[in-house]
């Protein structure tokens, strides 16, 4: 029987929500079930959020002290066990999904498809090369179909299901050489998270300075909205690296997109396609960003945020 | 201690890229091609640990056409020792190069593979990962700092969520992000130099690799276009706009 099994992302507590747009994906394959996997070290909470996920047939829940954190070394031998069941597996092309899923494709002997961004039939897809420059349309071999989905091209499914939960046991050995050993976060606050903000503020070189960033900061806060960056403004550590949109850092579908300062380079553009709205401010006429801004507006950005936050 | 480190012969990321009329690929015809920024950061890598005495000897390797020998050069130019050039005109998929990495790797007992975490041409990001799969090997991606300490490495990764650290055994497969280093600039003297280094040429059948199941590439497209907006004269107006479109309260 042909179903899709989904790999949860989350932290222990909370499913990120790059998993309900995987799951939206899924559902386009028309397939018999969409199923989510959450493996975790005690996931009751995850799984039940994975549950309301509207179109979910089934929540798989893999319990495993191991899987506190996600070690991909650790994850890829337990999907593998699980994939005999499925005729695809998914997760989301986030930092999670792309450093777990080739090397589940690695061991089942089988290619796996990156960023999939629409889906033609249950094995022809399309995806983004040369930074979204381009768009090839492939087709997997018969077998089993291993994707990454990507997000931005996926608005979330809603929560209107009632999956069953289900808990596995899968005994595989598992490797002892990778060990977790920390995580630093940038400690957003209660920002929203730039890739489900409906709106975000960013910045890049032409700010300055960490200590000027804060006017970003202050422009997002007033609006609501998530924080960006441009790649030099990372570079120059104005602001951490999770904050990076484009082809390397994260690709974002807000409503709202505010670039200052910030040229438009392609590989900052990859991150923005899908933004519903885009505002750049830049003192350069003929900077590349406003071949793709909807608004455009020559001007200091200090100056434009300060009339700005006065107007709001 | 050997390092191997791949490098990919790629469109280099300042060309615009063009998709061809016929839906058969993207030009590449007098367009320039250098190597995948992500791959000279790995090259830059290994021979940073190599002068930290932490390692013997860096060995560059490439697989495609004949042509890709200018990236090796490059890499030899940097620095590498040697190099090995896997030959095909095929194109290669990350599968079926990660199974040559991987008899490259039984072949030389490297006790780190070193590669950029995606290539800029097919944005795939699989190779490192595959290769560590293939070679149960543990695998670091999107590597910002590496610190290598006796026989393990202890790696930050940059994540979604932030700056993640993992402790790796060797012999183990690191995948680099961009900020792990700033690459080095090549000297004359030393491409001259560069020219008298070995590279030995290989065929997968020399290595016994078979070409793994792959997905066959229907067409290539241009992507939707954005349509081109408008300049506003004023913050005033933008505000206008963007609270009649219902953006901004
Ligand atoms: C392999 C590779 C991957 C990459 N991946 C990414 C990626 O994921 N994301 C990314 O962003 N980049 C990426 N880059 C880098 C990219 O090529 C650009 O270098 C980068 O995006 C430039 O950032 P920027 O626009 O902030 O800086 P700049 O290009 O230096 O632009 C700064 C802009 O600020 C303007 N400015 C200065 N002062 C002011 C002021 N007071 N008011 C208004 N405007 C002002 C200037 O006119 C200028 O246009 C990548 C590059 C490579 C090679």
């Amino acid at each position: 029987m042909s179903k899709v099994l989904v790999i949860a992302e989350h932290d222990g507590n909370l499913l990120n929500g790059s998993t309900a747009r995987a799951v939206a994906c899924a559902s386009q394959l028309g397939l018999a079930a969409v199923d989510v996997v959450v493996l975790a070290s005690d996931g009751s909470a995850v799984a039940e959020q994975a549950a309301k996920l509207t179109g979910v047939s089934t929540v798989v829940l893999v319990q495993n002290p191991v899987n506190e954190n996600a070690v991909a070394a650790l994850l890829a031998p337990q999907i593998e066990a699980l994939a005999s069941d499925y005729s695809h597996v998914f997760a989301p092309s986030t930092t999670f999904g792309k450093d777990l899923m080739p090397r589940v494709a690695a061991h089942l002997g089988v290619p796996q498809i990156s960023d999939i961004m629409r889906v033609e039939s249950a094995t022809v897809f399309d995806r983004p090369v040369y930074a979204g420059n381009a768009v090839i349309t492939v087709e997997a071999p018969e077998g089993l179909v291993l994707g990454t989905v990507r997000t931005a091209s996926y608005p979330a499914v809603t929560q209107d299901g009632a999956a069953t939960i289900e808990t596995r046991e899968v005994s595989v050995t598992l490797p002892s050489h990778t060990r977790y050993e920390g995580l630093k976060t940038s400690g957003g606050g209660d920002r929203p998270d730039l890739q489900a903000a409906a709106k975000v503020v960013s910045g890049g070189r032409g700010v300055g300075s960490e200590e000027n960033f804060s006017v970003i900061y202050g422009l997002a806060d007033k609006l609501g909205a998530g924080v960006g960056a441009s790649r030099a403004a990372v570079d120059a550590g104005f602001i951490p690296n999770d904050h990076q949109v484009g082809q390397t850092g994260k690709i974002i579908a807000p409503e709202l997109y505010m670039a200052f300062g910030i040229s438009g380079a392609i590989q900052h553009l990859a991150g923005i396609k899908d933004a519903g709205t885009i505002v750049a401010v830049n003192k350069d006429a003929d900077a590349p960003i406003f071949e793709v801004a909807d608004y455009g507006l020559v001007g200091d950005l200090f100056e434009v945020i300060e009339e700005l936050e006065k107007a709001l | 201690m050997k390092i191997l480190v791949g490098v990919k012969r790629v469109v280099d990321y300042n060309v615009r890229i063009q998709v061809k009329a016929d839906g058969s690929g993207v030009a590449t015809d007098g367009v320039k091609m250098s190597m995948n920024p992500f791959d000279e950061i790995a090259v830059e890598e290994a021979l940073r640990i190599k002068e930290a005495g932490k390692a013997d000897e860096v060995i560059a390797v490439t697989i495609g056409p004949k042509v890709c020998q200018e990236q090796l050069r490059t890499a030899l130019a940097m620095g590498a020792d040697r190099a090995i050039h896997v030959e095909t005109d095929d194109e290669i998929q990350p599968l079926t190069g990660a199974r040559i990495l991987k008899a490259l790797a039984d072949k030389e007992e490297p006790k780190i593979v070193l590669l950029g975490k995606q290539a800029i041409d097919d944005d795939n990001n699989q190779t490192a990962q595959m290769l560590g799969g293939l070679s149960h090997w543990p695998q670091a991606t999107f590597a910002s700092e590496v610190v290598i300490e006796g026989d393990t490495a202890l790696v930050t990764r940059e994540i979604d969520s932030g700056l993640e650290t993992l402790s790796v055994d060797l012999p183990a497969v690191i995948s680099v992000d961009l900020r792990l280093n700033e690459p080095r600039y090549v000297k004359l003297p030393n491409i001259m130099k560069a020219k008298r280094k070995p590279i030995e040429t290989l065929t997968l059948a020399d290595l016994n690799v078979e070409v793994a199941p792959s997905v066959t590439v229907l067409k290539t497209s241009a992507p939707a276009k954005r349509e081109a907006g408008i300049k506003v004269e004023s913050v005033e107006e933008l505000v206008i706009i963007l609270k009649e479109k219902g953006l901004i309260e």
